[in-house]
């Protein structure tokens, strides 16, 4: 592995099934991520994408392959050392959000935290911090379904965040927003990447990608196009998603 | 009448596209329907057969009895000067005896019991003559045994027995009504044995078996003009009643031997009768959940039903006819079961003629057991088809998952605990009622338990402080520990029927825990959570209201055991057994959620994400 990737895969494969019925949702794929790198995976659906940021997050297994993280083989890591790997060192931001809807924002954020065995106040303190980070200071102790679809999002961002990870792994996370909301969530992108977060966004919105130091292709689970944007979020983000003409600039 | 069909071909082909499900349910509700369809059936068992024998064996309607109390010569002349002159008294019709009565110690095979041995003639007497079920009538040197005695001895005409030591052969066995079966048990506290088996010999036998140290006594069988006032005659000529036990003449109705007669079923009734309604409690408690679990399937069905023009009734009609369905078939299984089982448990019947083995399936047994099962079946389903029948079509047909509850005083507190317990509280609040359903499961369960420990040392202290009360301690009273094995029979089959009812329902819990918080499961997995912190959180979910249950229940036993014993006296179960029943329900219950609380917390979290996702 280079000792410069944060994640390293090689030949990663993640298949379904066998014989005719045989799904190949990963096939082959060599990727290498390096530390506060903006990773953008792009594709129709079914082609793979979530799959690989599954795989990548520890949230499912490989069938093949090699995948490092951090210096360590994913592969050979028990479902304790995975589950400790994404308390503290991986962050998800979901499309469907994936709040428990029993809980305030404030709640949901500090959960992470929790599990992560930090002290209650401090976990408090952070989930405050940060909701202050992405706006919603005054949205603490709503609950998910008080919130609007970009306010939900912000909180999965709160969330993704509490435990500082070293890796944003994200999931079609503009997916179900309008765009005033995909502009706020992008927005918060664009701080995390400017502080050296390392980000990987999945989606199928081209705007979305073009805001990306990288840009990877995918079809039929394997990579086709990997492009290196220069100057990509130089744009205004709200000219990317078209809320205001390139021309007004 | 077309909707009515359209309800019912609706419920059928649910029925008939979960038919595991709908076994479960009727087994449940069955289990129920058959412990209180036993307990009615066996009440007034041994009322019927008691008029049979009265009618096929000429029994008295009052019997005068005149035991001498302590020691003196064997014979006793005062005795049956005493008795003779009632059979010629006012309003008596008939008679038999006066007929001598000896008080020996009968062996066999080992046993020593106490017994009456009543002296007779080889003539058919006029009243009281026994019906011989097996071999002869008595001869020089053989006897007869009553039935109910004989059964408890395992002996049968051919056997040879031991009389104070002196060997007799058993001519016949033989029923009768003059006295209670299964021992004369209204005598107890008699100079006399407290509660002889009862046998007949021949009259010089019987002489000869008197001693000393029990003198013969006399009985004499009265036919009254009257016989429904054998009662009003009793007092006339024993004006102290049968409980003055200072020895000397009694005189005792028909009417007093019936009730002793029926006395004798009391106690397993009672057993059965309270552990049926412990058992409903539980079946509701495990239909609910089963029902809410099918419900929760049943929403998109239910958005299609409402999408095509059913209206709520429709909705609300087709869920409660399943179940109501399912009642009547479980309760008319049940009362199968409770009518197959009865004969089982009425051995002591055997001391009297006709069907004692048979009880009556009267009209009001069955609506009683049918209508249980069907309130219990409304109970658990009313308010869940109710609450489908209110769904919005739209949200149906999107089959959009109840919204968990939410305690934030709990939640606030929970960040406090260890996160097996924080997971554990906070997945028992998303659904309080469920909680409290599993709560008061176990409470139910651990009340019959301790109420069955309650009654288990109540009958061990009475088991052994029966012979003991007899003026030989090392004679056996074949009669109460026949008793006392049967009441036992019984408490171990409710026991164990009330810990069956209990792991279904804890099972059932622990599965609609586990399917309704998939998501929750899986998403605190995603956000770092390991499988075995989760297992542990689930079990624990389980656990705590399980404990509370179990605390709850033990005072809910004692209060159970008061209430059904009647203030009769009891005995308090050693410590350790209690403990040993809370600790073995709260094993049973870790060792029940173990499994799927394992399974749940292993299911693939990026598949689980995207299946049930909000």
């Amino acid at each position: 592995m280079t000792n410069s990737s944060l994640v390293q895969a090689r030949a990663l494969r993640k298949e379904y099934g066998r014989g005719d019925g045989l799904v190949r949702a990963v096939d082959g794929v060599d990727l290498d991520i390096a530390p506060g790198e903006r990773v953008a995976v792009m594709g129709p659906s079914g082609c793979g994408k979530s799959t690989l940021l599954h795989l990548l997050g520890g949230l499912d297994r490989s069938s093949g392959g090699e995948l490092w993280f951090h210096g360590r083989r994913i592969g050979q890591l028990s479902e304790r050392a995975l589950a400790e790997m994404r308390r503290k060192e991986v962050g998800f931001v979901f499309q469907a959000f994936h709040l428990m809807e029993e809980l305030t924002a404030q709640e949901n954020v500090e959960l992470p935290a929790l599990l992560a065995e930090v002290r209650p106040w401090a976990a408090r303190r952070r989930a405050r911090d940060l909701l202050e980070r992405v706006g919603l200071g005054d949205r603490a102790g709503h609950l998910p379904s008080a919130l609007s679809g970009g306010q939900r999002q912000r909180v999965a961002i709160a969330r993704a965040l509490v435990n500082e990870p070293v890796l944003v792994l994200a999931d079609e996370p503009t997916g179900n927003l309008d765009s005033a909301a995909t502009l706020d969530v992008l927005r918060i992108f664009e701080e995390l990447h400017a502080a050296g977060q390392t980000l990987v966004i999945v989606t199928h919105d081209e705007r979305i990608g073009a805001t990306a130091d990288r840009l990877i292709l995918m079809y039929d689970g394997a990579f086709v196009d990997e492009t290196t944007l220069v100057g990509g979020t130089r744009r205004s983000l709200s000219t990317l998603i078209g809320l205001e003409d390139s021309a007004g600039e | 009448m077309s909707r009515l069909f359209v309800i019912l071909r609706l419920a059928g082909r649910d029925l008939r596209h979960r038919p595991g499900e709908a076994v479960m349910l009727v087994v449940i509700i069955m289990a129920a329907t058959a412990a209180l369809a036993l307990g009615l059936l066996l009440q007034g068992t041994t009322a019927h057969p008691y008029q049979t024998t009265r009618e096929a064996t000429s029994g008295p309607d009052a019997l005068a009895t005149d035991f001498p109390a302590g020691t003196g010569a064997p014979a006793s002349p005062a005795a049956l000067r005493q008795i003779a002159p009632l059979a010629r008294a006012q309003d008596v019709d008939g008679h038999s005896g006066p007929l001598p009565v000896a008080f020996p110690v009968l062996t066999f095979n080992g046993h020593a019991d106490a017994v009456l041995a009543e002296g007779r003639g080889n003539a058919p007497a006029a009243v009281d003559q026994p019906e011989l079920t097996e071999g002869s009538w008595v001869h020089v040197g053989a006897v007869v045994i009553e039935r109910s005695f004989a059964d408890a001895l395992g002996v049968h005409a051919g056997d040879r027995i031991t009389l104070n030591g002196r060997p007799f052969r058993v001519a016949g066995v033989a029923v009768a009504a003059a006295f209670p079966v299964n021992g004369v048990g209204f005598l107890e506290g008699s100079s006399q044995w407290p509660n002889p088996g009862l046998i007949w010999t021949t009259t010089a036998d019987a002489e000869s078996l008197a001693t000393r140290q029990y003198p013969l006594g006399y009985v004499l069988n009265l036919k009254l003009t009257n016989p429904a006032d054998a009662e009003n005659f009793a007092d006339r000529f024993d004006p102290g009643g049968y409980t003055n036990n200072t020895g000397g003449l009694y005189v005792i109705p028909w009417q007093m031997i019936s009730h002793q007669d029926g006395l004798l079923m009391a106690h397993e009734q009672k057993i059965l009768l309270v552990g049926s309604w412990l058992l409903a409690l539980l079946a509701v408690g495990s239909l609910a959940i089963v029902v809410g679990g099918r419900m929760a399937e049943q929403n998109r069905r239910v958005g299609l039903l409402k999408a095509v023009g059913g209206t709520p009734a429709l909705v609300a009609g087709v869920l409660l006819a399943e179940y109501l369905a399912l009642a009547v078939i479980a309760g008319a299984a049940g009362l199968v079961a409770g009518r197959l089982t009865a004969p089982l448990l009425t051995s002591p019947g055997a001391g009297l003629l006709g069907a004692a083995g048979a009880p009556q399936l009267t009209l009001p047994v069955i609506a009683l057991a049918i209508g249980v099962a069907l309130a219990v079946a409304t109970l658990a389903s009313y308010v869940p088809a109710l609450r489908a029948a209110r769904t919005s079509t739209v949200d149906a047909l999107a089959d959009a998952a109840r919204p968990p509850g939410r305690h934030a005083r709990l939640t606030a507190y929970s960040t406090r605990l260890p996160v097996p317990l924080l997971l554990a509280s906070r997945l028992a609040v998303r659904r309080p009622r469920r909680v409290l359903l599993g709560s008061l499961s176990i409470a139910v369960t651990v009340s019959g338990i301790v109420a069955v420990l309650f009654a288990h040392a109540t009958l061990a202290i009475s088991q052994s402080a029966g012979p003991a009360v007899t003026t030989n301690p090392g004679l056996a009273d074949v009669g109460f520990i026949s008793q006392t094995a049967r009441e036992n029979q019984v408490l171990l089959t409710i026991t164990i029927m009330l810990i069956v009812l209990a792991a279904v329902n804890v099972t059932f819990i622990t599965w609609a825990t586990v399917q309704d918080s998939r998501h929750a499961t899986a998403l605190t997995r995603a956000l770092g959570a390991t499988a075995g912190q989760l297992t542990a959180g689930l079990s624990a979910a389980q656990l705590l209201p399980a404990t509370v249950g179990a605390l709850a229940g033990i005072a809910g036993g004692y209060g159970l055991f008061t209430a059904a014993n009647q203030g009769a006296s009891a005995s308090q179960p050693p410590a350790w057994w209690l403990i040993t029943a809370v600790l073995g329900t709260l094993i049973a219950v870790a060792g029940l959620t173990a499994v799927p609380a394992r399974l749940a917390a292993r299911l693939p979290i990026a598949e689980t994400l995207q299946a049930d996702g909000p």
